[in-house]
């Protein structure tokens, strides 16, 4: 069964069939089921796996021979956190939105965009990359733009407009790329193979560049982010930061870099300086947010920031952090958003002014809260603290003055959340949140799952960072073989 | 060229159906002609291609591919015509015949080997197309447009037929491989006569696609004239008009590249940013759609500044892409425009509620247009922009980007309509022959952009 085929047919499959479902109850039951499946079959790639350098589990076929175009997917070191991450969460995102009535159309979209993820981050052909890029966009323009709030129809305009454009440049480099290479295709061995002169480089690292900082995104690429995720739905919220902003991190190490590796070495500084204002920037503007959502919007610009600075920094530990990070970042962004919804969809309100003193009435929804915000946080013994942890070390080998920026993120992070915690659940109550419900069935399952990630994940991560190190490792001694 | 013969016929056998009211038998017998003309050119395809009647034409793979893209097109257009024009009309077989004189001369354009050809082949197409933009004889804006259409086709015909005498002056013959052993054997010895004759050729056939600065009639007519007309006219000719650009060029004016591809590169990028930036403030969907497919001429321009041997797939692939979303578009917007009496964003609204599958497949066919993956304007697009990157021509791939991006704009305005704008309205009745249409148009939009690979390499 670990035919890397199926596990991207499958939710194609369950999209097409769940477009057909018109009652909310079957459709999400069937949403489920495929969900879970994909998520059983996730589990013979990661038993499988020899922890090793080499690209396993390789499918492909002719898909386009005359372009030199192949469907060439397969699975590494690099990807396997990622298309875990992206099967475990989607699962998760289905559950959350139980509370909701959506009809099959929305799950629909929502497996069409898991196939999509799966595909950018398995691809090992650019051709496969940028359709799978695509195609897990228009999906999520839907998702926003049909069940989001007041302002999406522009909002969400100017995210789609913002990121194609993004996404397009990267398409003209990857055709450029593709017509220097020897053997006329569009493998990634081949492009990593290109020794183009240090001028081509530099334009294609900027290319690449830009539509993956939208994406994430980086400062100062992020203006069309905390309004999509204030507007979109929960579940489109969760899915845009949860899992595709890790497209735009795994395009950094899969693709920017070592494709461009002369571009990396004349640009690269100026990314990571990029990455770090976002941290600090981030980390103020959250601070000064009264919305809950919008809060945690920034946030992820900060959390993003370092990721990505770690990613700049270009070590072992830097890059290994930016690994396991993104997993913890999806894990701990899925819960607070589902925290958040739960809060503002009794509340009716998503002003922190207007809450206070759930804890009481909630004491299990308190409890696991706290536990998702610690591992926001970075606190020892989740799994925001190995994660940081690596982060920090790596940026630290590159610059300590970097590392002291970047540090900031575990001390406003700390104060942005733990103040947003205190509002929302601690304090005195009001009229309304003095009988709010506590969390029951799907929706404690949904953050008792994610609470034991984050502890399970901060105790032991081994496993975790086992997966990726050696194709890390061999990775960061090619490029620097280049640039040395 | 039984396949020219046998559409001739069938046009004279069409207008003589019209002559005994045989009304029913119209659109019939006009696809079993149509389907038999398909028949003989997939017949031909394997056999040898040789210049016909004194080299005046040649159905090579080139001529035949393009030949039969429009002879499809030609066939879902009439399929939605069934029913378009009854009401107050008595002119119907006139229109079908008309329309099958129109796709005789839109093959000689895409087949032509001979300049004379080629401008017989443009005449018999248009003259044929200036009656059809004017065939509601009491509605003003077709009246103008046929008047529009036809003073400036005449005008652009001009410079056409100038130009061919003047090719002739210096090359001594109509024919496309004399001229282009007239061109090769002494490229620094052209004479400055058969540079005029480019130039020439170019503005007229600049006319013929719509293409920036010689569009303007573009919008006015494509707004102007019956809906199903101007379907016909931005699919199946617009097609021909570009295969027959495509055909001249890149036969026989290659090796003077340097001194005609500097005024096309100014075209191009003219043509794009002028129809996508009046296409972005229009209120019509009707007008938007005119306006954006000068903007698609611009693309299909790429192919003629990239010229060479994957130009002629380019084409084809980009305009089956583009002819097939516009025949989904105009065809929701005729059912629409009957439903509401306007043409206008506003009357699509809602309209995803109580017509979802319609309003998928107009989506589909938007995302195609807008060239987004897994759709065949996407593989279009790839392979205009891979061609035009062949030549490093890298600014003129990024100001095209630009113009994609400002393209979203425009054609997700109708998906916004359709599904984030709700209002109450009834659902609209799609009759067979319309479902037919769009799922083929739809199907086929999706296999070229998922599995293009059954049509690369045909050309």
């Amino acid at each position: 069964m670990d035919n890397l085929f199926i596990l991207l047919l499958l939710p194609v499959l369950g999209a097409i069939a769940l477009a057909f479902v018109k009652q909310a109850k079957a459709a999400r039951q069937l949403a489920l089921l495929v969900s879970l499946v994909s998520l059983g079959l996730t589990i013979p790639f990661l038993s499988g796996f020899v922890p090793d350098d080499s690209i396993q589990f390789e499918q492909q076929f002719a898909w386009i021979p005359a372009l030199g175009i192949h469907f060439h997917i397969g699975i590494d070191g690099i990807s396997l956190p990622l298309v875990l991450l992206t099967n475990g969460l989607v699962p998760l995102i289905i559950l959350s939105a139980f509370s909701y009535d959506y009809k099959g159309g929305f799950y629909a979209l929502v497996l069409f965009m898991q196939a999509g993820l799966l595909l950018v981050f398995t691809a090992l052909d650019a051709f496969a990359f940028y359709v799978g890029w695509e195609i897990a966009l228009i999906p999520i323009y839907f998702i926003c733009a049909l069940w989001g709030g007041e302002n999406r129809i522009r909002v969400n305009l100017k995210f789609f407009i913002y990121t194609f454009l993004g996404s397009l440049l990267m398409l003209i480099a990857i055709i450029y790329l593709h017509l220097q290479v020897p053997s006329g295709d569009y493998e990634l061995t081949s492009f990593y193979q290109l020794a183009l002169d240090s001028s081509t480089q530099r334009w294609i690292f900027w290319a690449f560049f830009l539509a993956f900082a939208i994406k994430m995104p980086i400062f100062p690429f992020h203006t069309w982010q905390p309004d999509t995720y204030t507007e979109a739905p929960t579940a489109g919220t969760m899915l845009l930061a949860g899992i595709m902003l890790k497209m735009g991190v795994y395009g950094l190490i899969r693709w920017l870099i070592p494709v461009a590796p002369l571009g990396f070495a004349a640009y690269g500084h100026l990314a990571l300086v990029l990455c770090i204002i976002g941290v600090v920037y981030g980390s103020i503007i959250a601070f000064k947010q009264q919305d809950v959502k919008r809060l945690v919007a920034y946030s992820s610009i900060a959390h993003v920031g370092l990721i990505g600075a770690g990613i700049f920094a270009w070590n072992v530990q830097g890059v290994q952090g930016a690994m396991i990070q993104m997993v913890n970042h999806g894990i701990s962004v899925v819960g607070l958003f589902f925290v958040l919804d739960i809060v503002t969809r009794r509340l009716g309100t998503r002003e922190m002014s207007d809450m206070g003193g759930i804890a009481k009435a909630a004491p299990a929804l308190a409890i696991l809260f706290l536990v998702i915000v610690m591992g926001a946080v970075g606190l020892p013994l989740t799994n925001g603290f190995v994660g940081e942890f690596l982060l920090l070390m790596g940026i630290y080998q590159y610059g300590i003055w970097y590392s002291v920026f970047g540090g900031l993120t575990l001390i406003l992070g700390a104060v942005y959340l733990l103040r947003m915690y205190q509002k929302v659940m601690l304090g005195d109550a009001n009229a309304k949140t003095s009988d709010f419900a506590d969390v029951r069935g799907t929706e404690w399952l949904v953050l008792a799952i994610i609470a034991v990630l984050v502890i399970g994940i901060g105790i032991y991560p081994k496993p975790l960072l086992h997966i990726s190190e050696a194709a890390v490792t061999e990775l960061i001694g090619k490029v620097s073989l280049i640039n040395n | 060229m039984s396949a020219i013969i046998t559409l001739s016929l069938l046009a004279i056998l069409v207008l003589y159906l019209g002559l005994f009211k045989a009304r029913n038998a119209l659109l019939p017998v006009s696809l079993l002609g149509l389907v038999s003309t398909l028949v003989l050119f997939v017949i031909q395809w394997e056999g040898q291609a040789v210049p016909l009647y004194s080299g005046m034409v040649l159905f090579d793979h080139y001529a035949i591919a393009f030949s039969v893209l429009c002879v499809l097109l030609t066939i879902l257009v009439l399929l939605l015509s069934k029913n378009y024009f009854d009401a107050g009309s008595t002119h119907i077989a006139e229109y079908y015949a008309l329309i099958l004189f129109s796709l005789t001369g839109a093959l000689l354009v895409t087949s032509f080997h001979n300049l004379a050809m080629l401008f017989i082949g443009i005449e018999i197409m248009s003259v044929a197309l200036y009656i059809l933009a004017g065939i509601r004889k009491k509605d003003f804006a077709s009246n103008e447009a046929a008047l529009k259409y036809f003073l400036m086709g005449a005008f652009s015909t001009g410079f056409l037929l100038f130009g061919v005498a003047l090719l002739y002056g210096a090359s001594g013959s109509f024919d496309l491989a004399e001229i282009k052993d007239y061109v090769v054997s002494n490229p620094q010895a052209v004479s400055p006569l058969f540079y005029g004759g480019i130039l020439l050729l170019l503005v007229g056939l600049a006319f013929k696609v719509g293409a920036a600065p010689f569009h303007f009639w573009a919008p006015d007519v494509y707004d102007g004239a019956p809906i199903l007309i101007t379907t016909f006219m931005i699919t199946v000719v617009k097609t021909a008009a570009f295969a027959g650009f495509l055909r001249l060029f890149y036969f026989c004016f290659v090796p003077l590249q340097d001194f005609w591809m500097p005024a096309l590169l100014v075209m191009t990028v003219v043509t794009l940013f002028i129809g996508n930036i009046t296409a972005l403030v229009q209120s019509s969907f009707k007008r938007m759609l005119a306006y954006s497919s000068i903007s698609h001429a611009g693309y299909m321009l790429f192919a003629i500044v990239a010229v060479g041997p994957s130009s002629s797939e380019a084409v084809l692939i980009y305009a089956a892409a583009y002819s097939l979303a516009s025949v989904v578009a105009f065809g929701t917007l005729i059912l629409v425009k009957r439903a509401t009496g306007s043409d206008h964003f506003e009357a699509f609204n809602g309209l995803a509620k109580k017509n979802p599958y319609l309003s998928l497949a107009l989506t589909v066919a938007m995302l195609s247009l807008a060239g987004i993956p897994l759709t065949a304007g996407f593989i279009g697009k790839f392979m205009m922009f891979s061609g035009v990157l062949a030549d490093y021509q890298i600014l003129l791939v990024v100001l095209a980007v630009l113009n994609a991006a400002i393209g979203i704009f425009y054609y997700f305005r109708v998906i916004v309509a359709m599904y984030f704008r709700p209002l109450d309205r009834d659902q609209l009745v799609v009759n067979g022959y319309y479902k037919t249409v769009l799922v083929v148009a739809i199907l086929a939009t999706l296999l070229l952009g998922i599995y293009p690979a059954w049509i690369t390499g045909l050309v």
